[in-house]
């Protein structure tokens, strides 16, 4: 790996409210990448004491080289689950940075350059019954819209983290998430 | 790719439990409190399967003196809480100091005074781990500051305490303790274990506290046929309570030059290009990340600017200051409090180099940028 200093720094924030699962969902992303893909990570929280509710954001910061500051300053990629989430966070993307929201929930986006809207609760619940992954699908979304790792290393660590008997729901929910991220680029949704 | 392998997505918290667990740590007492929780939860998980004993306690004062009790009878053992739990933990600490029982808390820092910000991140407990209990005592305490870190260090932590019969404390913090890094663990095997000293000679002449060349007296456990008596009170060296004032004064010697005699085999500090620096930024923990960012961006302005970072924050490590500080015209101290350290880094500094603070306690991390204006607006 190169031991050089952070000019390929590429930060992610995760956000939307507490009993989401974003705190878990960017464990598995910082997985992917770290222990998958070899690169170096960190990923940090920020919570309030309420265990729902309240805002709730999960950041990753990667690097070929070298982490010294954990946290993020400037990210590269936002994913918003929730409007408070959005007005609280736009602001710390970079010029060029990339937002994705919950087009669901987010009525109101940012007048940005880059936003990806996508109905993930709804298709959510739509195609797999449930609401409860869209964490996992909208993190999913985000990898291949960011390309930040391989659709396998986050499959992998998905399946090496969720609970026992969720595995196929959780894979299932992983491929929606693909398929709506590969979608979101060539510009059919 | 076998380097793969190997590499773990880990919690400052759970590296803090492993490294207990491969200290030898083998039996833990808590109270769970955000953010150090996660210590619980991984030794609740893993003590035993490999024999030990994990007991959730009533509260803070009952798991201090569970670990003491544990430690007295030979185990390795720890607790682990944040602010509100080791100001319970205080008057505990206090005996174990007086009775001289190796043991380990580690306290993750979070925003105080009172319950304060349970999710927050401070480093505001820096002055309590030294001066937390009455008395006069001489605490060791660490502060880990990467995942890496918060193994290597409660290793360490179990090493000194055993070596000196102390209590040691690990302070970390809520950045620290909560963040997840890539690590690849050291074998447990290839570490280097201490032992606490026992005694060699037949139990009719064993003094539990007996003053000998180094201060540190062999500890025999309970229950193994030597006999010995524990008390808070001052005591001579067979532990019974004393108000002759030579002894008195003996124990009290005792437990200052245990530490004092040794304090180049307990002070550990890191430095990054403090040779030539005419700004040294002083920073321990979390903040220490965000100084060695503002170290590398400096440079690459041409600015002579170095990190020092105490690991061992208690003794204070004066000697390493004075000498990394050598060229410095400037002392910044950057810390999660409204000036706790900066007092000692001024005593040593005393009126030959300026010493400033940047202090942040609004429950965020120093960021590099924050440090880098203020050697901005300095020069």
């Amino acid at each position: 790996m190169k031991k050089s200093d952070s000019n390929d720094r590429y930060e992610i924030r995760l956000s939307g409210s507490g009993g989401q699962g974003l705190v878990l969902a960017g464990v598995m992303l910082a997985e992917a990448v770290g222990v998958y893909e070899g690169k170096n990570v960190a990923q940090t929280q920020s919570y309030g004491p309420e265990a729902r509710g309240g805002s709730s954001r999960s950041d990753i910061t990667i690097s070929t080289g070298e982490i010294y500051y954990p946290k993020t300053s400037k990210l590269d990629l936002l994913l918003c689950l929730t409007q408070d989430s959005c007005d609280k966070y736009y602001h710390n993307l970079k010029e060029d940075g990339v937002l994705i929201i919950d087009s669901d929930i987010v009525r109101q986006p940012p007048p940005l350059k880059t936003v990806y809207a996508l109905p993930f609760t709804h298709i959510s619940k739509e195609r797999l019954g449930t609401s409860i992954v869209t964490n996992v699908v909208s993190t999913a979304a985000s990898v291949v819209i960011s390309g930040v790792c391989g659709r396998e290393s986050f499959l992998k660590a998905v399946l090496g983290r969720v609970p026992k008997g969720t595995e196929q729901k959780n894979e299932a929910a992983c491929k929606l998430g693909f398929e709506l991220g590969q979608k979101a680029l060539k510009g059919e949704l | 790719m076998t380097e793969t392998n190997n590499r773990k997505l880990l919690q400052g918290n759970q590296a803090t439990a492993l490294g207990a667990l491969a200290a030898g740590c083998r039996f833990f007492a808590g109270y769970p409190i955000t953010p150090s929780t996660e210590i619980a939860e991984t030794m609740a998980l893993e003590l035993p399967k490999v024999g030990g004993r994990f007991i959730q306690m009533e509260d803070e004062i009952a798991s201090i003196s569970a670990i003491i009790g544990a430690s007295v009878a030979g185990a390795k053992s720890m607790t682990a809480t944040s602010g509100p739990g080791f100001s319970l933990m205080q008057e505990g600490l206090g005996y174990a100091y007086m009775a001289e029982v190796p043991c380990v808390t580690v306290n993750v820092m979070r925003g105080g005074p009172s319950t304060g910000l349970p999710t927050k991140v401070a480093q505001a407990d820096v002055m309590q781990a030294k001066w937390g209990t009455h008395g006069d005592y001489f605490p060791i305490v660490l502060c880990p500051s990467s995942v890496k870190d918060c193994f290597d260090i409660t290793v360490k932590a179990f090493n000194l305490a055993e070596k000196y019969r102390n209590p040691v404390i690990v302070l970390s913090d809520e950045v620290i303790g909560h963040m997840r890094e890539i690590v690849v663990l050291p074998d447990p095997s290839t570490l280097q274990l201490i032992e606490r000293k026992k005694p060699n000679v037949p139990p009719e002449w064993y003094k539990h506290f007996q003053i000998t060349a180094d201060f540190t007296s062999p500890m025999a456990s309970f229950g193994q046929g030597y006999r010995f008596h524990l008390t808070g009170l001052t005591h001579d060296e067979r532990g019974f309570p004393t108000s002759n004032s030579e002894t008195i004064a003996a124990k009290l010697d005792k437990l200052k030059l245990k530490i004092e005699r040794h304090v180049d085999d307990i002070v550990e500090c890191r430095q990054y290009q403090c040779e030539d620096a005419n700004i040294v930024l002083f920073a321990y923990g979390s903040v220490a990340r965000a100084a060695r960012q503002a170290v590398i961006e400096s440079r690459k302005k041409r600015l002579r600017v170095g990190l020092f970072q105490p690991v061992t924050l208690w003794p204070f490590p004066e000697e390493q200051l004075r000498r990394m500080t050598q060229k410095a015209k400037l002392v910044i101290v950057a810390e999660l409090n409204q000036g706790q350290m900066i007092g000692d880094v001024r005593r040593v500094c005393k009126d030959k180099i300026r010493v400033i603070g940047l202090n942040r306690y609004d429950g965020e991390l120093i960021t590099p940028e924050q440090i880098l204006n203020l050697i901005k607006e300095d020069h």
